[in-house]
This record gives C-alpha cells, structure tokens and sequence, in this order.
C-alpha cells in the first residue's frame, strides 16, 4: 500500500502538467496542420499556402484584425487602469472594503450572463433609455442609433472591463498582501506625498511584478474571447475569433482550412500584442523612474482618485445593475417601450423556459462537478508532493500554469477538434471534460496554493511525532484545517466550467449543451425572456457554490473559533 | 548503553558549513539542554531526530533510541515526542479529539474515552473534552499539548523552547509538570532553550552553542 502511494504522488505533478498542456500542444498542431492546407478527413494534403491565400482574400480581415487589437489592449489597459488607481488611492478605507466586498462575488458572474445584463441595459430599447424616455428624451420608440455591435466594438470592451475589474482587483489584493504597502505609504505620506502618488512610486513596482501573468492573460482573453463577442461585439465583419468560430461551424469541411489559418494569425496577433505591452511596460516604467527622480507629491492626487473610484464603483453597479434588469425580463409580461417597468410580472417565463434550462442545468453541474474535483485532486497531489519530496514547481515554472490561459482558446481549440475528427474520436461529453480542466486547472492551482503552503508545518511534525503517517497527516490534520479554501478552490473551478463556450461549443460538437452554450445561441433570437431565465441560471450556477463555500465551512467549525473566520 | 536516546557524531551543516555538532547518552529520565542563542540552528537537532530536516541542511551520524538504530526511520516510527512553544492543538479536533489523536489505537470507544478523561484529571482539566481549544487559556493549552504526546506512549521526549510564550507565573508550574512527568515515566529529555532560567531548572547538563563554540561537544 505504501509503496504504491509512494509511486502514485509524485506522479501527479506530472499528469497535471499533461492535463494542461497536453491538449494545448496537440490543438496547436493540430491547426497548423490544415492551416498549411492538410487535412485528411476532407481529402485534402498540404502543404499549401491556399487557406492563408482564402483569409486574406476576405475582404473583412483587417477590420476583424483590428477590433480584435483594440478590444484586447483598451480593455486590458482601461481595467488595469481603475484597479490601479481605485487600490493607489483609496485601500486601506472604507470605500476600498465597499467596493472590495462589492466586486467579489461578482467575480463569478459569467462573462455571458453580464454581458447579456449590459446589453439589456443599454440598448436602444434597454432599461436605461427607457428610465429617461419619455421623459428627458421625448422618446416614445427606441431610438435608431448603433449601441450594441457597434463597428468600433466598444460595447464589446465595456463589457470586458467590467468582468476584468473584480478579476484584477482579487489578484491585486492578494499581491498587497506580500507588498508591506501600508508602511511604505506612511513612510511616503509622511515624505510630503499624496497617498496615490506615493503608493504608485513605492508599491506599484513590486505589486506590478506578481500581477504580471494575470494582467497578460487578460490580455490574451479579451483578444480572442468567443461569447462577449457574439453578444455585444459587431456583425459585419466580427472580430477575429467570432469569424473562426463561423467558418469552423460550416458544413463545408475545407472550410476549416481557412479557419485554421485564421487562428494562426489569431496567435499571432495575441503573441504580437504581448510583445507590445512587454515594451509598453519598459516605457512606462522607464517614465516612472523619471517620474520618481523629479520628486513631485502628486498635485491632481483626489481628482484622479475620485475618478478611478467613480470608474470601479460604475463597472460594480453595470454589472449589478445587468443582473437586475435580467430579473425583471424574466418576469416580465407585456413591457412596451418606453415604460420603466412591464404592466405585470408573471411566472410564465419560468414556466416556458424552466424545464429546458434545467435539462443544461444538469449537464453543467455535471461537467463542471467532475471537472473540479478532478482539478483539485490534482491540484492537491501537486502540492502535497511538493511538500513530502519537495518537488516543486520553480518560480519560472508558475509561468506554466499560466500558459494554458495565455494561448488564446480559438487558436487550439479548433485544432483539437480537427485531431479528433481525424482521428474519429468520438466527440461528447468526456472531451468536454478533459477541454475544461486545461481552463479549470490553473484557477484551481491558484487559488489552493498559497493557502495550503502557509499551513503551518510544524503541525504535520506534531501529527508525525503522535505516530500518524503521512497520509494519517494528510487526510485527518491538514485538509480538514483547510477545509475554507479547498471549497473555495472547487467553486472556483466550477465557476470557471460553468462559464467555458468555445471549448463545450466545438469540441462537444455542438451536442453538449450546458446553460452558456445554450444562452450563447439565444443571442441571436433575441427573445429578451428566455435570454433572461437562462442567464440568471447559468450566474446562479457559479454562484450557489461560492455560498455554499462559505456557509459550509461556518457549519462545520460552528463550534471551532480559531478555523471558523479562517 | 541500551536504554535512552543516543546521539553519535551527530554533525549539521549549511551549505558546507557546520552548524553544531553533537555526542551524548541521555539516560532515561535524564535531561540534556542545548544552550544557545536564537540562529545558531538549535532546531535543526531536533529535526534531525524526528526526522523531518528541512532539504537545505546536511546532517552525518546516527541517532539511537532504546538500543535500536532510528537515523533512518519513517518519521512516524520513531517514538519521538516532541513539544514546541506554541501548543499547535489540532484547531479542528476538541480538546478530548487531541488526545485521542495522541492516543494508540487499540480498546473499545468506552476505554479510550476514559483514558482521555484519565489524561485530562491528571493536569486538572476534568471535563474539558468537549471543549474547543481555541477557548482555553495558554497554560491550558500546553497542558493538553503534554498530555496529548505522552498519550503516543513516546520512548524519549524533545522540547524546543517549550516554555517561552508563558508568562513567569505558569511558566515555572508547566516546566514543572513536563519535566516530572517525563521522569516519572523514565524518558530520555533534550531541550533547546536560550533561556537560562529553563536550563537551569532542567537539572541536567548543558550544552553550550554559540559563535564562540559551536561545537562546544564534538566527537
């Protein structure tokens, strides 16, 4: 028995690592095989520059090149900016733990589910011309302007900006913790700086460098994300990755040939845009030891603070705000324009809609159930392999984790699914699954990691000394002491799941189908009431195990103060 | 010598470069104190002995306990009980669950329970079972922690700065009770301490690490 254990531990680290980067190097290859015009399943061997010649023959690819650049460095760059700024100038008070405990929770609200609740609430005929119609606009019928797809796809990096806030707010918290930031304000503050300018020059450098892989994964997401594009972003054309998605979706197989060029350039273009913000980060931190040298304190210190505040507090309330205005649709009778609220509220939606979101619902939880614990069993093999045998991932090799989120989904995906199909694999759930935990993976690893190795070991030295084996010490001292952030770590995971289109989308074939994907389809319908019940569905379910990830741990140790607030 | 805990040209070092080296016979019930100021690497002995010696030390020679060789033995086997300064009570288990943890298997549920309330009169805790540890004040606390390791029936006993997070008053009535306990059941005692005080009260003999000489008993 424990010779097997000893065997079987330290392998795990190992099938983590394939778990995550297997399917990302066999989808790569997969692409860059037909994008060079091979592909056996439709008769067709390269090599051949034709599905490059097919995609730059498509009149729509610079603008698609384009919006994906734009999305991509302006939501990153905007998010990045409040969170910043909103932490520079105001952490540490009361404002900062509203708008902290505010954002939190709306972390796990899907990307789909938000962006459905902005577009309903900016829309021509959404919530908020209909506040101020008629009355402030002498509206009496929606307006005819472009609000949502617009050509320039500013809707679509609104909607980024408000899902990447909490993100990157969470992670920047947790970078203060190991920063010492309270001091090195004081000590600024007392210099004669303003509490912004101060934090910048003294703790933004160090809080920058652990938040780096985080911030270029935003990066990376925002250019090639699939669902917030088919719900806000333009038509004609789309942004790159709606585009693959497309021609990925035809029944013409040599179809494919182009697609994979497409994702090519997709990550390319992703590659590209790291570099530039990699010289972007030189510049600016070239300016700041400039900055830094001439000494000001920071003259425009609250009207810049006052701003980033008001910009986070918005993006709190846009996506708040959306979840109220999905309530209501989905409740909603008749609710002719412009009225603020429908004539009646009913059950009927619920009724109509109810039965088919539960059907998804089930495979959702199913999926991502199986998916997260899967993660964390990994996840916790990895780091109590760490701990026995001390095989550690090096700091370098925390860039690894990152990888999977770094290459963006369109560019691998579609080649996965091209392995398989030559391969005649069976598409369905299983494939699902094993596409999910490449995402699931990293956030799981994560968020488990820094609280399981702050456990204290000398515990596990006592458990020792009292003649428990290491599994003895495992299984009965240190994962029911960690029992609050191990639930936290499997409802991250799920809420990650919960939220994946592209990989349920092309790898299930299209016969997977769980809350997003079918929200996702409902887009284009635009039936306001069914779009409504399936997205408050799929954000009840990333949410409910968040709740249950902090109301069971407060059951459990009702009785143990020292782990209950833990 | 057969029975008690043996340290034979026990040498730790860093790097290359020793930290203290170490050759002893405590007898049973006998107390040897490594003196020393905090950072000369006290500790590592300890963990040498239990077995748990951080990867970035190197330690040479062999560690006897009762007449059989345990340098190399899975930590967990080595009947070496150990007690830090802070009492590191399982915060999920009550007080009565940490002694049971302590507790060897063995006898119904109604004959361990009674052992773990036996345990709890011996240090006037009588009917703390139930409690949660967290409630317990700290002299409380390294009372349970005592007793919780004599109940894995250890064959020698270690004690890294045990007493240093208690105040005057319950520091001399704990040190009391751990070193009377571990003589009435005939254990081998080493502690580091950089108290003088503890060493002092430990009656045993007193090794001296430091700058000056770190080997102060070296083979």
């Amino acid at each position: 028995m424990h010779l097997t254990r000893r065997r079987f531990l330290p392998v795990l680290p190992v099938l983590t690592l394939l778990a995550m980067l297997g399917p990302v190097a066999a989808g790569l290859w997969g692409t860059l095989l037909p994008a060079f015009g091979h592909l056996p399943a439709a008769g067709l061997t390269g090599p051949s520059l034709d599905p490059f010649r097919d995609l730059f023959d498509w009149g729509g690819l610079p603008r698609a090149v384009m919006l994906s650049l734009s999305t991509g460095l302006l939501a990153t760059s905007i998010s990045l900016a409040i969170v910043v700024l909103v932490t520079a100038g105001w952490s540490g008070t009361r404002p900062f733990r509203a708008l902290e405990r505010l954002l939190s929770p709306l972390l796990s609200v899907p990307h789909a589910a938000a962006a459905f609740g902005l577009a309903f609430l900016i829309a021509p005929s959404g919530w908020l011309s209909r506040v101020i119609s008629p009355g402030l606009t002498g509206w009496d019928r929606p307006p005819d302007i472009l609000i949502l797809q617009d050509t320039w796809g500013l809707t679509m990096t609104a909607g980024l900006i408000v899902k990447e806030v909490p993100f990157l707010l969470l992670i920047t918290l947790a970078a203060l913790g190991q920063a010492d930031a309270r001091r090195s304000v004081s000590i600024a503050q007392a210099l004669g700086y303003g509490r912004l300018t101060g934090w910048l020059k003294t703790v933004f450098p160090r809080v920058y460098a652990q938040i780096r892989p985080p911030v270029y994964v935003v990066l990376a997401y925002s250019m090639s994300v699939v669902d917030v594009a088919v719900i806000l972003g333009p038509n004609t054309p789309p942004p790159l990755s709606v585009q693959i998605v497309k021609l990925m979706s035809d029944p013409d197989l040599t179809m494919r040939l182009e697609a994979a060029a497409a994702a090519l350039v997709q990550l390319g273009l992703v590659i590209g845009a790291l570099i530039f913000w990699r010289l972007g980060e030189v510049i600016v931190a070239r300016l700041g030891w400039h900055c830094i040298a001439k000494g000001t304190r920071g003259r425009f210190d609250r009207v810049v603070a006052q701003t980033a505040l008001l910009g986070g507090g918005a993006s709190a309330l846009v996506v708040l705000l959306g979840l109220v205005v999905l309530v209501i649709w989905s409740f909603a009778g008749f609710w002719g324009f412009p009225d603020a609220f429908p004539d009646a509220f009913t059950l009927r939606n619920w009724m109509r809609f109810g039965p088919g979101t539960l059907d998804a619902l089930g495979e959702t939880a199913l999926i991502a159930s199986i998916v997260a614990l899967a993660a964390l069993v990994l996840t916790i093999g990895c780091l109590e392999a760490e701990y026995r045998y001390g095989l550690s991932f090096s700091q370098r090799a925390v860039w690894l984790l990152y990888f999977p989120l770094l290459i963006p989904q369109t560019a691998f995906l579609p080649g996965l699914q091209t392995l398989m199909l030559n391969a005649g694999v069976d598409i369905g759930r299983l494939p699902v699954m094993l596409a999910h935990l490449v995402f699931v993976l990293p956030y799981v690893f994560l968020s488990l990691a820094d609280p399981f190795r702050a456990w204290d070991t000398r515990m596990g030295t006592i458990a020792t000394a009292l003649r428990a084996s290491p599994d003895g010490v495992l299984w009965r001292i240190r994962l029911p002491m960690l029992l609050r952030p191990i639930l936290t770590a499997l409802a991250v995971g799920f809420a990650v799941s919960v939220g994946q289109y592209l990989p349920t989308l092309l790898i299930g074939g299209g016969r997977v189908a769980t809350l997003t994907t079918e929200a996702v389809a409902l887009a284009s319908g635009g039936d306001r009431r069914a779009i409504a019940v399936y997205g408050l569905m799929q954000t009840g379910a990333a949410l409910v195990p968040f709740a249950l990830a902090l109301l069971v741990p407060a059951l459990v140790w009702r009785n143990r103060r020292e782990l209950r607030h833990g | 010598m057969d029975k008690g805990l043996s340290l034979r040209g026990v040498t730790i070092s860093k790097g290359g470069v020793p930290l203290l080296s170490v050759t002893h016979d405590i007898g049973p019930g006998k107390v040897l104190t490594v003196m020393g100021p905090s950072g000369v690497g006290k500790s590592t002995l300890l963990a040498f002995i239990t077995g748990t010696l951080a990867p970035d030390f190197q330690a040479v020679g062999e560690v006897w306990l009762d007449g059989h060789e345990i340098t190399h033995a899975a930590p967990h086997q080595r009947r070496v009980g150990i007690l830090f300064q802070d009492d590191l009570l399982f915060p999920h288990l009550s007080v009565g669950a940490n002694l049971a943890f302590g507790l060897q298997p063995g006898g119904t549920a109604a004959e361990r329970k009674a052992k773990v309330e036996e345990a709890l009169d011996e240090v006037g805790l009588s009917g703390f079972a139930d409690r949660d540890p967290a409630t317990l004040s700290g002299g409380q606390k390294a009372r349970v922690a005592l007793m919780r390791m004599l109940l894995s029936e250890p064959c020698a006993l270690l004690l890294d700065e045990p007493f240093s997070r208690l105040d005057a008053e319950r520091r001399s009535q704990v040190r009391e009770m751990v070193f009377d306990r571990a003589r009435a059941r005939a254990l081998p005692v080493l502690m580091v301490t950089h108290d003088a005080e503890d060493a002092q009260a430990a009656g045993g003999k007193i090794i001296r690490l430091g700058e000056a000489n770190r080997c102060a008993e070296g083979p």
